[in-house]
């Protein structure tokens, strides 16, 4: 097991089912994601199956399954992101990233995912990558960005 | 007990029990989808609807119990109309392929289709995308076809105890997975099929083998060799239309040959050589302070649970390959010298009621001296499609016997085809090995019958020993836990992986009740009753066997060749 599971586990004793989304919820917290070592350890833990887990966890949109990349893109997909067009960008990036909301790209470079309104209304569409936002995002520009990031990566190599 | 009104008819009922058993009961159908018999109601699919006099909605008569002087329509126009509409509403985002599908003809969202009298498409929509999974070599999985009634789930949770499957993620996105989505053939799944049984559509069903069987009753330098297990011969006829519980053995092997198989076996006669080799390998171990309880090991889905949920009990697992394999075993060595035949050219297919056997073939394990005891697996489904494929029916058929020197077994053999069967005919027989003597009246009436779990006390000489049969591997959980508690009373334990032992195993026909089970039961008790030799020990042919070429049970020759050895499984549990 591993420590972060094992510290988290440590702060419910004796817990039932009951507890199963708060842990984790510290789990990823501590970890960023929720690993099948994890989801392992919390299941022989609670005496849950760990395809009951997933299918719990996978019920929520905030829980993912592999480590965030390098560079973490959240789409907002609020309300007034929705209306100026936040699915297109969405998918644009799915499309050049060729990965699912949730998941990180294999070389490891970027994760997506989707966030529920981060305040930025009124630079709709707006996304963040490793916390810096865009705005206005036109899906025109994605490609640049992909881009620029990758360049960076393959500079600092 | 109540009396209710169904349809204008009184019909009497059970205190507590549903609408819809005490309808089934009285012989009044109410479709279902989501139901399971003996399991909890969910209530998940809304399909069982009926209109209660006095109460405004539809009521699921699956989770209604009745109740004194109720009046319940079962096809009122409210009624009719709703199911037809769930119908219309599952059809929306189903793939219009039954022209394609497995379950073409017998699938139960077809029917419901067809009764209900749906004609035409009133919602569409975009269709869901969904990954077919084939990684296993046992279950084929399509979620596209599923309509998410939850029954294989709360199979493979509440029966088996296994959980490799639930619910994953969310509204129009939810669909039936593995845990991470891994490939059912890394997942904890024993192979078992039970889910395959109880599922409603084409979305589960077995990994098929015909054409590879096929294939190889076409190539003129195979030697391909059927055999058949205990129950086949008394499931097989349903496919046909022939009323569950009649013993087709005859005409089976009849039509196995009419399909090209150069020999036909039956593999109840290596069911009496497992007996042997068991039962003196549980004499052995009683005897040299072995490890106890010895468990059987002819159930590969158990196996495998064993494996991955109970490593520490492996010891216990008897190192018996199945009957299925040591047929396979003894046909590419012995058979093969006798007759004169290239081992190579041989090829084992095992018609079996199970689709775990399809992945104990694949065992690696499974081997003499380098060449698969079993080369293909076809469940009772797949020899039906066969021969149905061939434009043949049972109907038309002179019964045949079976090939020497694999055609006679003893009806202890045959036994093996029901839960409790294994240890009855394992009883007879360790009791003649500790005493010398025949067991007086052989039928040992307290093994007998669908119970999950059945434990007997027998005095063996002055032996006293303890025996239990489990079936359903939920059972054999509840009985492992008392085990490891420190119950010490039992010294061999039967596990069937199937409720009901292998009469009810996943490669079954499907869309059966819990009587069509007991009538396959019931009739391998009559061949049981009617047989001339009724003992594994007593079959001349397995005598013969050891005589001319195993030597005596556990020689080094049949540690070769009919024992194996298991290991310990990482899997997500
Ligand atoms: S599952 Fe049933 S309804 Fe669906 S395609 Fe197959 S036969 Fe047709
Ligand atoms: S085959 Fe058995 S173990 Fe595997 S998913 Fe189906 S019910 Fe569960
Ligand atoms: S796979 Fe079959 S049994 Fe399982 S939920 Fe889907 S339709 Fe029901
Ligand atoms: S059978 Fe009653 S709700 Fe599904």
């Amino acid at each position: 097991m591993s420590k972060i599971v094992e510290s988290v586990l440590s702060n419910y004793p004796n817990a039932s089912r009951d507890s199963l989304i708060p842990i984790l919820q510290d789990v990823q917290e501590l970890d960023g994601f929720l690993s099948k070592d994890s989801v392992e350890a919390i299941g022989k833990y609670l005496r849950l199956p760990t395809s009951k887990i997933y299918g719990v966890a996978t019920f929520y949109n905030q829980f993912r399954f592999s480590p965030v990349g390098q560079y973490h893109i959240e789409i907002c997909r609020g309300t007034a992101c929705h209306v100026k067009g936040s699915l297109p960008v969405l998918e644009e990036f799915q499309r050049q990233l060729n990965i699912n909301p949730g998941e990180t790209s294999k070389d490891g470079i970027f994760s997506l995912e989707v966030v529920a309104c981060i305040g930025a209304c009124g630079l709709a569409p707006a996304i963040t990558i490793n916390g810096e936002v865009y705005a206005n995002v036109d899906i025109d520009d994605i490609k640049k960005i992909v881009k620029s990031y990758r360049r960076k990566v393959s500079e600092n190599a | 007990m109540y009396t209710i009104e169904v349809n204008n008819r009184h019909i009497q009922t059970k205190d507590g029990e549903t609408i819809l058993n005490a309808c089934n009961r009285a012989g009044i159908k109410v479709p279902t989808l989501c139901h399971i018999e003996g399991l909890f109601p969910t209530g998940a699919c809304r399909m069982c609807v009926v209109e209660v006099e006095g109460m405004d909605g539809l009521v699921p008569s699956c989770a209604w119990p009745v109740k004194e002087g109720m009046k319940v329509n079962t096809f009122s126009p409210k009624a009719l109309k709703a199911r037809k509409t769930i119908i219309e509403l599952l059809l929306a985002d189903h793939p219009d392929d039954c022209l394609y599908c497995v379950r073409n003809g017998d699938c139960e969202l077809q029917g419901l289709a067809e009764e209900l009298g749906v004609r035409q498409r009133r919602y569409s929509g975009k269709k869901s995308q969904y990954d077919i999974d084939s990684s296993s070599s046992a279950i084929f999985r399509d979620p596209a076809k599923c309509i998410l009634c939850g029954k294989c789930v709360r199979v493979c949770e509440e029966i088996q105890g296994v959980s490799s499957i639930d619910f994953i993620e969310r509204g129009c996105k939810t669909e039936i997975g593995t845990a991470f989505r891994e490939g059912l053939n890394v997942s904890s799944c024993v192979n078992c099929g039970q889910c395959v049984i109880v599922c409603p559509t084409g979305a589960l069903r077995e990994k098929s083998n015909l054409k590879v069987v096929i294939d190889a009753i076409n190539d003129p330098e195979k030697i391909v060799i059927a055999q058949h297990a205990p129950s086949i011969s008394v499931t097989l006829g349903e496919e046909f239309g022939i009323k569950p519980g009649r013993d087709v053995v005859g005409i089976m092997t009849s039509a196995l040959r009419k399909l090209g198989f150069d020999r036909v076996f039956d593999t109840s006669f290596s069911a009496d050589l497992t007996i042997l080799e068991e039962g003196s390998e549980l004499v052995h171990r009683i005897k040299n302070g072995g490890v106890l309880p010895m468990m059987t090991s002819c159930s590969p889905g158990w196996i495998k649970f064993v494996e991955e949920f109970y490593p520490e009990y492996i010891p216990n697992l008897s190192s018996c390959k199945s009957p299925q394999n040591m047929l396979g075993a003894v046909i590419k060595s012995y058979y093969a010298e006798k007759e004169n035949l290239d081992k190579k050219k041989i090829f084992n297919v095992g018609i079996m009621p199970c689709s775990a056997k399809k992945f104990e073939a694949e065992r690696p394990e499974m081997n003499v001296d380098g060449l698969r005891d079993i080369d293909a697996v076809l469940t009772t489904r797949e020899l039906a499609r066969l021969i149905k494929m061939y434009g043949m029916s049972l109907h038309d058929m002179e019964p045949e016997i079976a090939d020497n020197p694999f055609a006679e077994r003893s009806s202890a053999g045959k036994l093996f085809g029901a839960t409790g069967g294994v240890m009855e005919a394992a009883v007879r027989t360790a009791y003649y090995l500790l005493t010398g003597k025949e067991l007086e009246g052989p039928k040992i009436k307290d093994l007998r019958g669908l119970d999950g779990l059945k434990v007997v006390y027998l005095q063996i000489g002055d032996l006293k020993i303890g025996v239990a049969a489990a079936s359903g591997l939920g059972n054999a959980k509840k009985l492992l836990k008392e085990i490891k508690n420190g119950r010490n009373d039992i010294h061999f334990i039967e596990v069937m992986t199937c409720p009901g032992g292998c009469i009810n195993g996943g490669g079954q026909p499907q869309a059966v009740n819990i009587d069509d089970v007991k009538a396959r039961m019931k009739a391998l008790y009559t061949i049981d009753r009617d047989a001339e030799i009724r003992t594994s020990h007593g079959n001349k042919y397995i005598q013969k066997l050891y005589k001319d070429y195993l030597g005596e049970p556990l020689s080094e020759k049949s540690h070769k060749i009919l024992h194996t050895h298991y290991k310990k499984r990482d899997v997500l549990l």
